[in-house]
């Protein structure tokens, strides 16, 4: 059992959590992953680590409330306890000194790339990070990035609600067309990442994006997570998360993503009557 | 020295001439719906109705056709004694999963395929025996039950990777040494391919698990959910874990995926995510368990080994109209046990032999049909086999709407990435010596990961001998 240390609601929909897990914690890596199991009949689900630390014992992540895992995970306080906790799992984020880093962060995608803009950061590199949510009420870990030594933080709201009112397209292409950029990594929505990988390309700018296609072991064993990149195939678990998005072939990512949207509504709907908590 | 020998202290042994004896099993229409076991096993009556066929041959070659060379000639004396307790310890000697290994052998390649009664007639059912015998020990309670003797602590700590047949044959066998024994196994549940692969209706878990506990009485260590090579490395168990010697039993569970067109379609599955989300995730109990699974009506399963039988007729049990097999070869060239095969048929698994699949065509991203072309035998191959080639313009699509690919496994090389002194074969196997010995030293492997996909009594055999090679290389160390 792995006991939860930490718990905040970071928005409406977004949680951040904290479990003891010393093992894990000694050996996490930015871009890297774990698998959870809530509880005995609960499913495996990837999450990214958001922090760690290795002296205190614990790792951290940030989700998002989108159907019953992450429902039922929302609902544990500190004292409670999930059932499974594996990791680290994927190869951590390629970390080097490239020059100057875009770091694009969508949604709850901003998640995962804290850790990534934070070593980064540490190795050297000029890092931009440009932070997109559809609103205000959406947009999570400002200040954490703020306390980043970076070079610029760009807030894109789709409402205008904070910050600027764009898709995080915009700024990077910018940042590309003043050929101010080495480097872009793009995380977070599928589409938003296939418009990163769009924009980039156009100015041969080498690109990483973090995929998550749908897992089941997450260790290799189970080919659920195969995403075609170049027209190879190539396991999400193992051979990534991280890969070249100039390669990727997000359509059938985002088609791969959709095989059990009709399940897993159903499974919430009948959880969230069953619990009652809200809607 | 007195040259007259002692009476034999039995009833002298009058074989019977009776056929062999079959075993019970629930109609087919009724258990292709559910997941409970299909084999109903022997009776008390019925199990020494069909040891008492057995010649108790002077020359048991029945002995030698077991890879664990199990006394097959004494176990099964011991039931024409009604001596059941005596019986069980003879397989346990052995062979400490009598009642999977009497459920999965391929025994009709192994031990049955050389017993003398099979060269005019029917061999003995040895595994049927071997099964009940099994049984018989998990119904005592634990007083009862066959306690393999635990030996006197010798302060060494051993760790086992993985919970498959390997590893728990290697903890079990350590145990008897007096080793500690702590077992690593990456998922929440442990068995290996016992638990994740082989499905409910032919191998219940509660027979996996009630063996694990019994190691667990033991003294085996199990601890769930850590990847060796991701939580710790083989060196870090060795150093800051103060392991002794490490055995690698984590199977060759890299699903092989056959690389033609349209196969990351949806509705396309290896058998091994397939079984996994029924089996191990109880997809078949979804919602009320959390993991989906697709359900297919109209299923394509591409092989023709056990692993393809059992997501066959899992697809059935889940509600498929129609499960369809697709194999390269003819029915006799399929690796499955023949029990398999016989029932996968009488539960309306539709063959489609000498078929070769070439595309996955789809819709809107969905699977609608597999593209096959039909073949004809050839020459014989390497193997003996002889090889399937293309029949020209015989293309022809079956109509469905979920593809599960079962042509075999490969080795993770999550382990090996992380093992840089282990060396491996061009293949990704490990390689190891005939008692498990590997190229780093106090390191030992066995089962799937050297042999590649075997079964499950040579993963046994393998962490077995790979458990005393282990005893006596601690026995050469200094503490
Ligand atoms: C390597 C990796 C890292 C991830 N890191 C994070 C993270 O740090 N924070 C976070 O909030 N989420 C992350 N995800 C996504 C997260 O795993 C899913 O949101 C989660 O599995 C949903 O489970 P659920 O039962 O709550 O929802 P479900 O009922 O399973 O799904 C609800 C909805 O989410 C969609 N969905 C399901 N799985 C995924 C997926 N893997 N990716 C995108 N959409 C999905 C479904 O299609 C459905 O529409 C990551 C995924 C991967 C593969
Ligand atoms: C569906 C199916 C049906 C089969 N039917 C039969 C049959 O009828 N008869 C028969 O004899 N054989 C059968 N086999 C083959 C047989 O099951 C295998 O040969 C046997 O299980 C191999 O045993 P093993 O211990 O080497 O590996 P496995 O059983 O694969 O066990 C390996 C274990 O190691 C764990 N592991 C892997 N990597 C790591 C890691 N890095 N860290 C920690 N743990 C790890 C895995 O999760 C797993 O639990 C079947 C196989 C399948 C898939
Ligand atoms: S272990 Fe398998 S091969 Fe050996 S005697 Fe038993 S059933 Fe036969
Ligand atoms: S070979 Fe057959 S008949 Fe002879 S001892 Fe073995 S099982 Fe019995
Ligand atoms: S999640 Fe199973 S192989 Fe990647």
């Amino acid at each position: 059992m792995f006991p939860v240390v930490y718990k905040r609601q970071l928005s409406e929909s977004v949680f951040e959590m904290g479990v003891e897990a010393p093992a894990i914690a000694h050996k996490a890596k930015a871009g890297q992953f774990l698998m959870l199991r809530v509880d005995e009949n609960g499913e495996r689900i990837p999450l990214t680590f958001s922090d760690w630390s290795a002296e205190e014992g614990w790792i951290r992540f940030i989700f998002m409330r989108v159907g019953k895992t992450t429902h039922k995970l929302s609902h544990l306080e500190v004292g409670d306890s999930l059932a499974d906790v594996v990791g680290p799992l994927g190869v951590p984020t390629h970390v080097e000194d490239l020059g100057r880093v875009a770091v694009v962060g969508g949604g709850v995608g901003a998640a995962v790339a804290y850790p990534v803009a934070r070593a980064m950061a540490a190795a050297g590199n000029e890092v931009t990070v440009i932070l997109g949510a559809r609103n205000e009420e959406l947009l999570i870990l400002e200040d954490e990035f703020k306390a980043l030594s970076l070079k610029e933080l760009i807030v894109c709201t789709d409402d205008g609600s904070a910050g600027r009112k764009d898709l995080v397209t915009a700024p990077l292409k910018e940042l590309c067309a003043a050929g101010a950029l080495d480097h872009a990594m793009a995380i977070g929505p599928v589409i938003m990442m296939k418009f990163c990988s769009a924009t980039t390309k156009e100015y041969s700018v080498p690109t990483t994006v973090s995929l998550n296609p749908i897992m089941v072991d997450g260790t290799g064993m189970c080919g659920a997570c195969r995403v075609s990149i170049d027209g190879e195939t190539k396991f999400g678990c193992v051979d990534g998360p991280d890969f070249d998005g100039h390669a990727v072939d997000f359509e059938e990512l985002m088609s791969r993503q959709r095989v059990y949207v009709d399940d897993e509504r159903l499974a919430d709907a009948e959880y969230s009557r069953e619990c009652r908590c809200h809607t | 020295m007195s040259h007259i020998e002692a009476p034999d202290p039995k009833p002298r042994h009058r074989p019977s001439r009776g056929p062999r004896t079959e075993m019970p099993a629930r109609p087919a229409e009724e258990r292709a719906r559910d997941f409970d076991e299909v084999n109903l096993g022997y009776s008390e009556e019925q199990a020494i109705a069909e040891a008492e066929r057995c010649l108790q041959c002077k020359n048991a070659t029945c002995i030698e056709g077991c890879p664990v060379n199990i006394d097959i000639k004494s176990f099964i004396g011991h039931i024409i004694n009604r001596e059941y307790a005596e019986g069980v310890a003879v397989l346990k000697e052995r062979n400490a999963l009598p009642a999977v290994c009497g459920r999965v052998c391929p025994q009709e390649e192994q031990c049955e395929a050389s017993c003398v009664l099979g060269k005019k007639g029917e061999p003995v059912a040895i595994g049927r025996l071997e099964r009940w015998l099994g049984d018989f020990d998990l119904a005592c309670d634990l007083e009862g039950r066959c306690k393999p003797e635990v030996g006197e602590d010798t302060g060494f700590k051993v760790a086992v990777v993985g919970s498959g047949p390997a590893g728990l044959a290697c903890a079990g066998e350590l145990r008897r040494f007096g080793h500690a024994v702590t077992v690593f196994e990456s998922l929440h549940a442990l068995g290996g391919v016992l638990t994740y692969g082989i499905p409910e209706f032919r191998l219940p878990k509660s027979i996996v698990q009630a063996e694990i506990e019994m190691l667990a009485i033991m003294g085996v260590e199990f601890v769930k959910d850590i990847v060796v090579g991701a939580t710790y490395t083989v060196d870090e168990l060795m150093t800051e874990q103060g392991y002794d010697a490490v055995f690698v039993g984590n199977g060759a569970g890299l699903p092989v995926f056959l690389g033609i067109p349209g196969e990351n379609l949806n509705g396309v599955y290896s058998a091994n995510e397939f079984l996994t989300r029924v089996n191990l995730m109880k997809g078949y109990e979804f919602p009320k368990a959390d993991t989906p699974v697709w359900r297919g009506r109209k299923v394509a399963v591409i092989g023709g080994g056990n692993v393809a039988m059992d997501a066959a007729r899992t697809a059935k049990r889940l509600g498929a109209e129609e499960v369809f097999l697709v194999y390269r070869r003819s029915e006799e060239e399929m690796p499955a046990r023949r029990e398999e095969v016989h029932h996968a048929r009488e539960e309306g698994i539709e063959f489609k032999m000498l078929c070769s699949p070439s595309e996955v065509v789809g819709k809107d991203g969905w699977a609608t049909g597999l593209v096959t072309t039909r073949m004809e035998l050839g020459e014989p191959d390497d193997s003996g086999r002889r090889a399937p080639v293309c029949v020209m313009d015989s293309e022809f699509t079956i109509d469905c709407d979920t593809v599960i690919v079962a042509v075999g496994t490969r080795a993770n090389p999550l382990l090996p990435k992380t093992t840089p002194d282990l060396e491996l074969t061009s293949r990704g196997y490990i390689v190891a010596n005939d008692h498990g010995a590997t190229s780093k030293p106090g390191v030992f492997a066995g089962g799937d990961i050297v042999t590649g996909s075997a079964t499950v009594i040579l993963a046994m055999g393998a962490g077995k001998r790979s458990a005393q090679a282990i005893d006596r290389w601690l026995a050469g160390t200094s503490r």
